[in-house]
């Protein structure tokens, strides 16, 4: 094992190696390292390559911050994630990574090149240095911008992975399981709440895991984590490792990703990857700690340098040494710790290069114990080494006066620049925060939701405090949730408490023009890229952090956000809080897609709602379309056909003979009591008093705004029953307005609406032949033209069935729709193709049902309608009940916008050469025009007819009714096309074959 | 996710059981024809558009199937009450005492 590797100390089994790859070498590292520690562990320090520089990086960080150490990791085939942050990833067997954003190699990398350029790229170079000339755009800016733009590669396969989803409500939800949230976990489950404990590392502990020589209650910290984890399990907390809080909603709603299987060297066939819980918390306590900061100074970004309290981590719980001669640069007196821990371990410490004067006496006799040089007021003016540090640069500073440099060598520079209470969650809710100009951090205050905040995550340091505050939220959740409990003392010995101070950029000697002093590590952004957005006019940091790009990268400016506010408002010369913190959102750390979307992926994205006929379609070759949620048949190629064939074959046999087709999908409602007349006629534009039992009727249904949203045939069973049908697509949404205005504008009319959509299965019958085919299966009804005429119904037995028995077209030849229950469905269908072959039946799907219509000029809602377009516009004066004192959409009928000249109106079109013209084509009046022409509408049907030879369209056009037999022109990428307005009615418009 | 109380369940239930259906007490005109061409394009189009407490219509889409009344403060996304269809707005002043 590597000499970096204490042998026995720390968290990981020393006993039990696994192996793994990172840019196709293989490494040893233990059971419990990540692939951060197990490669510091080998010496590394070198993990990637920065977005924009692409400077060589090393590891900053030890945790989910981590904004350097970016790999692409790969668990099998189809299972290749970019962006894995290194710090995160637990080691398994055989687990293979590799860098980003290099080429050809890591060490070597050509897009190095950017970091000489680096003029190119200062704040807003997007706005900036791609602006001209015009012409470079598409051939050299917009392919440069696409190669260099992404974070790592992304995944080409489908996700074979399976997600899970878990809903969970609880007393207590505590996010966070250091200190603080053990303390609270501690009191609140002895009260006997049920109590939710989770964390994003994959063990409890926190800070604790990298304090072992703390000790609480007398115990060795992490003898005395192991007894407190076992007490909470054994009172039935549930505690939630490897899961991180990802967003906080309302009402304590909180949403949890788990991950279950990434760490394992082999997972359980079948076993989700991830888990997403939802989460509804009576109370919760965010016991989420703090984040170190960095110290911003030129060069603060080369390898080897990173947080002193990552280094901490690294020795502590997963026994690496990251450097053999470390230097350590702070404003904190958190670092002193880091230093000694490294010292009693064996590294020299080259030097404590504190930022300030006064030090606390302990700190500096315990230094002095170990022979460390500590160097009281100085800055750090720049380092050395291109792959790792070999030295830093020190000034003394007094005042404003920076005095002669000084290098200090090493191989490892640690830096902290104090701690950042992390506050992302609490922001998620709304919760207002205060600047505390003690500690230079924003702390919580006022709060929307039942939560309370504990420990280093409301600028608390040292375990005593940290306790006794986590003991004091879960005494507040406790109460909250009228229970009681005891409050508890844990006393500590060995703590460690600190305070620090704040700085912007560290006072230097040098041009600060040169120095590349970063503050965002992963969107490559430095303190000069900050200024200069001030300069350029940026006065919200909101502005500020879009124009530089800070904190907008993956790590969300979880190290940068106060740095960049620090720096802004020097820049602006205004207090902090004056210039504002960019709002946090979730999720707080990048989540996979797969872990939102769950089980609601592929087939059970979204349910396919399927006709009673629908199996008889499939096992006869039909091709399917997808309408609303349902499946719908498209038409039924016979061998060798093409759609365009099938569809001509089907409307010649259906005008011919006799076609037939599962109209089940048709929306359905019951409209049934003794108002269901008056009700009728104040919902659909027609008059419905004088429509007798037996009959039907086109009905139309507009919105208070005049304009049509729906329509269908409606017949009356009896005085007080009315079988409305709906759109395919529109039937949730009339039952939902006949509701609306049943329940909460005319209570008082007794009328009850169900909705039967799913309960009848439909049929529809046409062509000359249709009585012949229909008659012999009809029991108790006369189908003569005379006892039953176009526009009736009737109830009777179709093929033994119980059934509905409408007369009506949707392709103007005589048709029927037969309804019948819809378990019954496919026998009526397999019924009627039986009594059909002697008259050549044709099952036809829906591109033939609109082949058919169109060529009547029949509308479709929502294809010939858009939302704009009234009665008249349709040409559907004839449907309006004049007479009627009102109806929905009546008072808008008489509008100045909608009586106004100009409205664009519905009409045929022919093309002069015969070309068939494209859906959704605009229409110009005059083809010559300047650019940009003058658009008077558009085509909203365009299909072949077979009936008629040549092709038929429906278009809007601005005063499309006055404009009968006049040239319009459709421009179209091969030329403009010439066409005629005529009718909408392109066949048979006398009518004479719907009455046959 | 918003938890909201339905007046006639009498149960308080996920927001996905709900649909949001537009600003609430804007009653339909008795006898539309009477308004004229401004007055009956304030009933269409124009709405209140709160920064604060909003009067709102929602339906129990997915479960009873009511129509019914909320006072909502826009700002916080929160609920103040609920009440059935054809009730008066409430006094929002011991609503929101309670609340706090």
């Amino acid at each position: 094992m590597s000499r970096y590797r204490i042998t026995g100390r720390g968290r990981v089994d020393h006993g039990a190696t696994v192996s793994f790859t990172f840019d196709g070498k293989t490494y040893q590292g233990l059971r419990g390292d990540t692939v951060a520690s197990a490669l510091l562990a080998n010496g590394v320090h070198l993990m990637g390559r920065s977005f924009k520089y692409h400077r060589p990086r090393g590891v900053v960080t030890a945790g989910s911050e981590e904004p350097n150490a970016l790999i692409g990791t790969t668990r099998g085939p189809g299972r290749f994630e970019p962006n894995t942050r290194a710090t995160v990833q637990e080691l398994r067997k055989g687990l293979v990574t590799e860098s980003q954003n290099k080429w050809p190699r890591l060490s070597f990398d050509l897009g190095a090149i950017n970091d000489r350029a680096y003029m190119l790229f200062s704040a807003g170079f997007y706005y900036k240095t791609f602006m001209w000339p015009k012409s470079f755009w598409d051939k050299v800016y917009e392919p440069f911008i696409r190669n260099a733009a992404g974070l790592g590669k992304s995944p080409t396969e489908v996700d074979p992975d399976r997600y899970a989803s878990r809903n969970l409500h609880t007393d207590l939800l505590i996010v966070g399981g250091g200190a603080a949230g053990i303390a609270a976990a501690l009191v609140a489950a002895r009260s006997g709440a049920r109590v939710v404990l989770v964390d994003e590392n994959p063990e409890m502990g926190g800070a604790l895991l990298s304090d072992p020589a703390v000790k609480i209650e007398g115990q060795g910290a992490w003898a005395w984590l192991d007894d407190k984890l076992s007490e909470l399990r054994a009172l039935g907390v549930r505690l939630m490792t490897r899961t991180t809080a990802i967003g906080y909603y309302h009402q304590n709603f909180v949403a949890l990703c788990e991950r279950l299987t990434d760490h394992l060297d082999t997972p359980p066939a079948n076993a989700p990857r991830e888990r997403m819980w939802h989460v509804r918390a009576n109370q919760v306590v965010l016991a989420q700690g703090a984040l170190e900061k960095p110290l911003v100074y030129d060069g603060n970004d080369r390898p080897g340098v990173m947080l002193a309290g990552a280094a901490q981590t690294y020795l502590n719980r997963y026994g690496v040494r990251v450097g053999d001669n470390v230097a350590v640069l702070t404003s904190h007196d958190s670092a002193y710790h880091a230093a000694f821990d490294l010292a009693d371990a064996g590294s020299r410490i080259a030097a404590v290069i504190d930022t300030r004067r006064d030090i606390r006496t302990d700190l500096l006799d315990a230094a002095k114990q170990r022979g460390i040089e500590v160097l009281r007021g100085h800055s750090a003016t720049g380092t050395k080494g291109r792959l790792r540090i070999k030295s830093v640069r020190v000034n003394p500073v007094q005042g404003d006066k920076v005095g002669a440099s000084r290098e200090i060598s090493c191989d490892a520079l640690l830096m902290s620049g104090g701690w950042t209470p992390s506050l992302h969650l609490f922001s998620h809710t709304k919760g207002s925060l205060s600047w505390d100009a003690d500690s230079n951090t924003f702390l919580p205050d006022r709060k929307t939701e039942a939560c309370h905040i504990a420990g280093a995550g409301r600028g608390l340091w040292g375990y005593a405090a940290v306790l006794e505050d986590g003991v004091k939220a879960g005494l507040a959740a406790v109460e909250a949730l009228s229970r009681t409990a005891q409050p508890r003392d844990l006393p500590v010995e060995n703590d460690r408490p600190g305070t620090g101070v704040s700085h912007t950029e560290l006072p230097t000697d040098r041009s600060p023009g040169k120095a590349k002093a970063f503050v965002d590590y992963q969107n490559d952004v430095t303190a000069k890229d900050l200024r200069l957005a001030v300069r350029e006019g940026m006065r919200s940091i909101e502005h500020v952090k879009r124009y530089t790009t800070n904190g907008m990268a993956t790590d969300q400016g979880k190290m940068s956000n106060i740095n960049g506010l620090m720096i802004a408002a020097d820049a602006l010369a205004k207090q902090p809080p004056q210039v504002g913190l960019t709002t946090f959102r979730p999720p707080y750390t990048p989540t996979s897609f797969g872990a939102f979307a769950g089980y609601l992926r592929g087939e059970t994205f979204q349910l396919t709602r399927k006709t009673p006929i629908d199996p008889w379609a499939e096992a006869h070759g039909a091709v399917f379309e997808p309408v609303a949620q349902w499946r719908r048949a498209w038409y039924f190629p016979k061998a060798g056909e093409d759609m365009h064939a099938a569809v001509a074959r089907e409307c010649r046999a259906t005008r011919a003979s006799a076609g037939i087709f599962d109209a089940s999908t048709l929306g359905k409602i019951e409209v049934a009591g003794p108002d269901a007349v008056e009700f009728m006629n104040r919902m659909y534009t027609n008059p419905w008093t004088r429509l007798a039992a037996g009959r039907c009727r086109y009905g139309l249904l507009l919105g208070e705004d005049g304009f049509i949203r729906d329509d269908g045939v409606i017949g009356r069973l009896s005085d007080d029953l009315f079988h409305v049908t709906t759109t395919t697509g529109g039937a949730a949404r009339v039952l939902n307005m006949m509701e609306d205005y049943l329940q909460t504008e005319w209570p008082d009319l007794n009328v009850w609406l169900t909705s039967t959509t799913e309960q009848w299965a439909t049929v529809a019958l046409n062509g000359p032949n249709a009585r012949k085919v229909l008659e012999p299966l009809v029991e108790g009804l006369d189908l003569s033209d005379d006892r039953f005429p176009h526009m009736s119904v009737a109830e009777c037995t179709v093929a033994g069935l119980p059934a509905r028995l409408f007369r009506l077209s949707f392709t103007g030849e005589l048709g029927f729709e037969i309804n019948v229950p819809a378990r019954h469905g496919l026998k009526l269908w397999e019924a009627l193709m039986e009594s059909g072959r002697a008259h050549d039946i044709c099952p036809y799907g829906t591109e033939t049902m609109h082949v058919l219509r169109a060529e009547k000029g029949y509308i479709i809602v929502g294809q010939d309608t858009d939302g704009t377009v009234t009665p008249q516009d349709a040409g559907l004066t004839w449907a309006i009940g004049q007479k009627k004192p009102d109806f929905v959409g009546k008072r808008s009928l008489s509008r100045p916008d909608i009586v106004g000249k100009g409205r664009k109106q519905l009409v045929g079109l022919l093309t002069e050469d015969g070309s068939q013209l494209e859906e959704g084509a605009q229409i110009v009046l005059d083809p010559h025009q300047s650019l940009p022409m003058k658009m008077v509408g558009h085509v909203t049907s365009s299909y072949a007819s077979a009936t008629l030879g040549h092709p038929i369209a429906m278009a809007v056009i601005e005063g499309g009714h006055d404009r009968m037999g006049e040239v319009v022109h459709v421009p179209m990428p091969d030329g403009v096309r010439r066409a005629r307005v005529t009718s909408t009615v392109f066949y048979d418009p006398e009518g004479a074959r719907l009455k046959a | 996710m918003l938890l909201i109380h339905c007046p006639y369940c009498e149960e308080t239930l996920p927001e996905a059981e709900f649909a949001y259906a537009g600003e609430a007490h804007i009653a339909r005109p008795a006898d539309p024809s009477t308004l004229s061409d401004e007055e009956w394009r304030d009933f269409l189009f124009i709405r209140t558009n709160a920064r604060g407490t909003h009067f709102e219509r929602w339906r129990h889409i997915h479960g009873c199937g009511r129509f019914f009344n909320a006072a909502r403060d826009t700002v916080s996304d929160r609920f103040l009450t609920t009440y059935k269809a054809g009730k008066a707005r409430p006094d929002l002043s011991a609503v929101k005492e309670a609340a706090e």
